[in-house]
């Protein structure tokens, strides 16, 4: 928020002296130049020619590889009539679901509310704990939790002591595995744009609350939360398009299997155009994630009634 | 808003429309610009010729060590030519990917890559291999190839897409001390699929602590759990995967449901391993490094050359191995003629198309493939030689710690896979179809069901046939 405001402040200053005169446009355009034709042939190329081979038959080896022809919607048609495909969105939600939108948004949140207005010693000591997990590299968080949930591992070990005995995790309940996995490497995301959210909230707004007689749960709900709403909006957002990518995390720790319990879009994607070697239906299905994240972000806008 | 969206959309359709028409010219135009390059790459004079081979599991690789002694003969006999060797350090379907991602663009293309030969065809209709037709008609020692494994690494038009160096086939292992423990008659001839489950079953019934059966059923082994499992049932019922007469794959059959039936009774009745063991890239090594030599499987259906772990120099090294463990075939479902099955593939060493030092990378490989450098490798790695001078040489046959002769006893009932182009990608349905049922995940006839539309898909419902009877 707080940044939002200092943007459109700074904006509006360098507008008012002058205007944009015809001189000024050119040499503008002329810095621009670079930055568009990288962004050309980088972003915008890639894209196009995602869209273009979803319509064909690429694949990676074989006849078709040579001779790639354009299919209309054949594979579009064929996704939606594929099984597994649909097992996968499914898959992909309940991920999502659980733990973006629950998992990481409200512990995020729960975290950024106790610890504020703590010691600073507190807010630190478990800031940095929290936060240890995030900056931690996606591949090393699945080694982690792969020791963790594996059989015989520290999980097993721990719960031996209780003489339960040893369950496979990964295999007997791999998506929930993988959820606490993303949990605990996301959340410290979530806490941190709530903490600085928080932080926002001016606190007579609050004291006047309380001075009216509501209680803590009162004031949270009915003043905090719907002041941080722009944050929450914003987070769920993020959280949501970084989970529907995840893709390292799920692969390393149970490859999408066992048969299909975690077989997310990301990682049917891929397995169809890299193990299957059908380039063209792995990109079909990458539009489709992509579909999936826009219509997710705009039912988050319009829940929320937020403008961004 | 309604604007904005008729102008996305315009947009993206008049994008797709241009794209395409660049797509297909630069896709025809191809060919002409390579055969440009190798013109000109030829006039200058290259000094070095990349060998690209796969890496995986734990040492030694046996493979490595077999280039290795090869390129240094080369170097001797090539002054000023060096062999660089490129390790793929990567499980078998990665290896495929990548090789096939290197081959695409000049700039990664190795000179000689090793092939599997059920990727071979597909590779070469891609137009990523060299065909080797006129190398081969002018070098003496091809005929010394048993013509199976010619045909291995050739296409359906006759293109010879590489020299083949190994071969290999598949039986049951089973373990001697747990047979004897359990009851069960020492030497084993099993004369059909009940007779294999009946012996699993006393297994885990008197033998407690042991894996009664193992067989790959996971995605992540690739074609393993395809060919040393999947495939090793259904060529030994009265069906097969693929119509060679009318170039049609077989997507729906009795023998089929039959095959996945019984992957599926042996792992609900609990007599297969532990998911975590068996849906993991490193299955293959979990069983012939680990718990074979611990002694902890009963009965292993797999491929010959397993003993290769177990050698002196090997990375599981076991002198008993194959005493404690006995090779025999597989029988056919309910026995029928000719009573046992087996499954042959192999490996081949080719020359990437987009290869500038051709003829450089063609002497290699007949440096690589003569009778002294195939020989140690086949005997070291534990694979069967595709060369008759080799098989037919006692210090071969006899060979301590393999099963050479047993191995190449099963070649009089053993099968080939399709060679089609579109192979690769039905293999991976054939793997999802196997693991959703060994996990319990699909029902067979789901399961078979999943895998008809997924190969019509891919291949095109007139390239597909059900057989109901």
């Amino acid at each position: 928020m707080a940044v939002h405001a200092f943007a459109k402040s700074t904006g509006r200053r360098n507008r008012v002296p002058g205007g944009v005169g015809q001189h000024t446009g050119w040499r503008a355009i002329m810095f621009l130049l670079p930055s568009w034709l990288l962004l050309a042939v980088f972003f915008f190329v890639p894209i196009l020619l995602t869209f273009y081979f979803a319509f064909t038959n690429l694949s990676l080896t074989g006849t078709s590889s040579l001779a790639t022809k354009f299919v209309g919607f054949q594979n579009f048609v064929s996704m939606f009539q594929d099984p597994t495909f649909r097992i996968s969105v499914i898959k992909t939600i309940v991920f999502l679901l659980f733990s973006a939108v629950i998992g990481q948004q409200v512990l995020g949140l729960l975290l950024a509310v106790l610890m504020n207005e703590r010691h600073r010693l507190f807010r630190s000591a478990i800031g940095v704990l929290v936060i240890a997990g995030w900056v931690t590299p996606e591949i090393v968080v699945a080694f982690i939790f792969y020791a963790f949930f594996s059989d015989g591992g520290t999980l097993d070990t721990f719960l031996s002591v209780f003489h339960v005995q040893p369950i496979a995790w990964l295999y007997a309940f791999p998506m929930v595995s993988v959820i606490i996995a993303n949990i605990w490497h996301g959340t410290a995301f979530s806490m941190m744009v709530y903490q600085a959210a928080l932080g926002d909230v001016p606190k007579e707004i609050l004291e006047s609350a309380a001075i009216d007689g509501a209680g803590r749960f009162q004031r949270f709900v009915r003043v905090t939360l719907p002041m941080i709403k722009g944050s929450i909006a914003t987070n769920m957002m993020l959280i949501t398009l970084q989970t529907l990518g995840v893709f390292t995390l799920i692969y390393s720790l149970t490859g999408g299997g066992p048969g299909n319990r975690t077989t997310t879009l990301p990682i049917y994607m891929y397995q169809q155009a890299f193990s299957d070697y059908q380039l063209g239906y792995g990109t079909a299905i990458s539009l489709i994630l992509l579909m999936i994240g826009i219509v997710a972000s705009f039912v988050y806008l319009r829940m929320l009634k937020v403008k961004l | 808003m309604k604007k904005r969206t008729v102008c996305i959309g315009s947009s993206i359709v008049l994008a797709c429309v241009g794209l395409s028409g660049c797509a297909t010219n630069s896709s025809h135009a191809a060919p002409a610009q390579t055969s440009h390059q190798q013109a000109a790459a030829s006039t200058t004079k290259p000094r070095v010729i990349t060998v690209a081979y796969q890496q995986f599991g734990n040492p030694p690789y046996f493979n490595q060590e077999w280039l290795q002694q090869a390129a240094q003969q080369f170097e001797k006999q090539y002054h000023g030519v060096t062999v660089k060797l490129e390790p793929i350090e990567a499980s078998e379907n990665d290896f495929y990917t990548k090789i096939d991602l290197m081959m695409k663009s000049a700039s990664t293309a190795p000179d000689v890559v090793t092939e599997d030969t059920f990727l071979i065809n597909a590779d070469g209709s891609a137009g990523y291999l060299q065909p080797l037709n006129a190398e081969v008609k002018s070098w003496p020692d091809w005929s010394e190839f048993s013509a199976a494994m010619k045909s291995g690494s050739t296409s359906n038009s006759g293109e010879v897409y590489g020299v083949p160096y190994s071969t290999d086939t598949r039986g049951l292992y089973y373990d001697v001390k747990i047979f004897k423990e359990a009851g069960l008659p020492v030497p084993w001839h099993p004369k059909n699929w009940n007779d294999v489950l009946n012996a699993a079953k006393k297994i885990k019934e008197k033998v407690p602590g042991v894996v009664p059966l193992w067989m790959q059923v996971g995605k992540a082994t690739g074609e393993a759990t395809t060919m040393q499992t999947f495939e090793m049932l259904l060529y030994g019922t009265h069906d097969t995967l693929y119509d060679a007469a009318k170039h049609k794959w077989i997507v729906q059959s009795p023998g089929f449901l039959n095959s996945l039936k019984w992957i599926q009774t042996v792992y609900a009745d609990g007599l297969g391993p532990s998911f975590s063991q068996i849906l993991n890239a490193q299955a293959g090594n979990i069983e012939s490094q680990q718990l074979m030599p611990q002694q902890k499987i009963g009965i292993a259906l797999d491929g010959n050359w397993l003993p290769g772990s177990w050698q002196k120099n090997g990375p599981s090294p076991w002198p008993d191995g194959t005493k404690a463990y006995q090779l025999t075939a597989m029988p056919t479902e309910f026995g029928q003629a000719p009573g046992y099955t087996s499954m042959s593939g192999g490996w081949a060493l080719s020359i990437s198309h987009l290869s500038q030092n051709k003829q450089l990378a063609w002497d290699f490989i007949k440096i690589a493939t003569d009778k002294k450098n195939m020989e140690w490798y086949d005997v070291h790695q534990g694979n069967l030689a595709p060369r008759k001078d080799i098989a037919n040489d006692p210090a071969y046959e006899n060979a301590p710690g393999q099963f050479f002769k047993v191995a190449t006893g099963f070649e009089k009932f053993t099968h080939f896979r399709p060679a089609n182009s579109q192979y690769p990608s039905v293999s991976t349905q054939i793997q999802a179809a196997v693991e959703a049922v060994a996990t319990g995940a699909l029902t067979p006839e789901q399961a078979m069901q999943q895998y008809a539309n997924n190969v019509q898909r891919i291949v095109g419902a007139s390239n597909t046939e059900t057989v109901s009877k």
